[in-house]
């Protein structure tokens, strides 16, 4: 077997991720496949160096969690809190995606093609998140930097308790969360779509999303609104 | 954190492989859960009159073939009786209002697990392992199978608590979750008559579902009340006679994913226990909706 390849059902997975930990690029910044993974969770955790991985199935929770420059492509789908924490780097979901992608990451870029489950960059804190699909209810909760682009439809409460993160959206928004709101576009935010798109491989217009931002109505206590937002 | 699985098979031909197909998903799922684990299996459906009564003894050794001549000779009719260890499935023409009475009198440590016309149900203590091995589970034959690995949160780890729940005839719950309010649901109940065996959550919501159907709903009409009713995190896993149904909360906290091919539905906590069924690759697989009612009829 090729040294840069790894089959998940004769060799363990702890010595997958030492091999991706322990100064990968030695290979010469070869392509690290990872066969038959099978719904295994945390694979390509915590890598930190710019390599190149393609997992050839279906992951499990938690995968290319805490990602630091390296590019994880998933050629299937990804269970919950693919890409949590990412740093930097780039992570790519051909399928579908769980619950919690990209949950609180600092960094990055997480396209995801097909649909996103519920509180997909939930707390997300400066990532950049691109979905082809739709995503789940209570997206992009108390997020606080970053950028969402949602090429279909979102659930309820979308944006709810958001800081600084911005969400630009395509299809029907099924409704907004506590303090998010739609805002108009700018050329700046015009660019930023156009920008995002073309990182994820998308060739929607960016004329055709909207922005959804935070009113900060929830930055300061307001005693007189009796808990109602 | 528990682990549920379950298979319809709609290829008749492949219902002599459930529990070939089933019980490595439930091993699949035992980091999930490490505590007890169980199987309800759905068979072919007796005759019209006949029941029967899945029957657990515990760490008591039990001559089954002497509880089946007192069967025969105190309730008249010769049960069929297939026994492994501290298990056994008795059949017979026998009414379960005769014969549950008839066994908790006469053996009262013998827990009564299940009763219908269709449902086998086992469960116990230990990994998926250790059970799927001490009932031989892998050779069971069905239409479909509910299962469960349980790590325990909120009740004690005994048999009983294990998983699947089952209560009326021919109906089992099994649950990946927590309910905020069982006591509620059991003070409504228990004014009706309904009695309970565990301080379980889960029991809370198997009964509850159970009697909505006596009073008239059909699954779907129980589940939505259910919805109204039932509150906490959950991903449920129902078996009747003829169906499955699952359903997540309105917050899908708890994990699920089906699988479906045109030989058999699939549906697991998680994508691993489904990596080894036989064509999973070509499958549709999809993520529940929360609050979302999905049901499989054989």
């Amino acid at each position: 077997m090729d040294g840069l390849t790894f089959d998940l059902a004769q060799t363990s997975l702890r010595e997958v991720n030492q091999f991706l930990h322990q100064d990968p690029l030695r290979h010469g910044g070869q392509t690290v496949q990872i066969l038959n993974p099978d719904g295994a969770h945390s694979i390509a955790v915590g890598i930190d160096a710019p390599i190149q991985v393609e997992i050839q199935g279906h992951a499990g929770y938690y995968a290319a969690g805490m990602n630091q420059l390296a590019t994880v492509t998933i050629h299937g789908n990804a269970g919950p809190s693919v890409a949590e924490n990412m740093m930097s780097g780039r992570v790519h979901v051909k399928g579908f995606a769980s619950v919690s992608a990209g949950a609180s990451a600092h960094g990055g870029l997480l396209v995801i093609d097909g649909d996103a489950g519920l509180r997909c960059g939930i707390s997300l804190k400066g990532g950049d998140i691109v979905v082809g699909g739709s995503v789940g209810s209570f997206s992009a909760f108390m997020a606080q930097a970053g950028r969402i682009v949602v090429c279909g439809n979102a659930g309820d409460a979308l944006g709810d308790s958001l800081y600084e993160a911005v969400i630009y959206i395509r299809g029907k928004i099924k409704s907004l969360g506590a303090d998010a709101q739609i805002e108009p576009m700018t050329e700046a935010d015009y660019a930023s779509v156009e920008e995002l798109l073309v990182k994820a491989n998308f060739t929607y217009n960016p004329k055709e999303f909207q922005r959804v931002a935070s009113a900060k109505q929830l930055y300061h206590w307001n005693a007189d609104a009796n808990q109602e937002y | 954190m528990c682990g549920i699985v379950g298979l319809l098979i709609k290829n008749p031909e492949l219902r002599d492989s459930l529990g070939e197909l089933v019980v490595p998903m439930l091993m699949g799922m035992g980091e999930r859960g490490p505590d007890s684990a169980g199987l309800a299996v759905f068979t072919e459906t007796l005759p019209d009159g006949y029941r029967k009564y899945s029957l657990y003894s515990g760490g008591k050794a039990v001559d089954w073939e002497a509880i089946a001549a007192a069967f025969h000779t105190e309730l008249g009719s010769q049960p069929d009786v297939r026994f492994q260890g501290n298990h056994a499935v008795f059949s017979a023409d026998q009414p379960p209002d005769q014969v549950k009475p008839w066994f908790r009198s006469r053996y009262p440590h013998l827990h009564l697990l299940s009763t219908g016309q269709t449902i086998d149900l086992y469960k116990d203590t230990g990994s998926p392992v250790q059970v799927a091995e001490r009932y031989q589970l892998r050779s069971l034959k069905g239409s479909h199978a509910v299962g469960h690995t349980r790590m325990a949160t909120e009740s004690a780890v005994t048999p009983a608590h294990a998983h699947p729940f089952t209560a009326g005839e021919d109906f089992c719950l099994v649950h990946n979750g927590s309910l905020s309010n069982p006591y509620m649901i059991r003070r409504q109940l228990e004014p009706l008559g309904i009695q309970f065996e565990t301080d379980n959550d889960t029991e809370a919501a198997c009964r509850f579902l159970e009697w909505r159907m006596r009073e008239g709903d059909d699954l779907e009409q129980a589940i939505q009340n259910g919805f109204a009713e039932l509150d906490g995190f959950y991903t449920f896993l129902m078996g009747t006679a003829d169906k499955l149904a699952l359903v997540r909360d309105a917050f899908a906290c708890k994990p699920a994913i089906v699988a479906e091919t045109e030989d058999y539905v699939a549906i697991s906590s998680e994508f691993r226990s489904l990596a080894h069924l036989p064509n999973v690759k070509q499958a549709h697989l999809y993520e529940p909706a929360p609050e979302e009612m999905y049901v499989w009829t054989v």
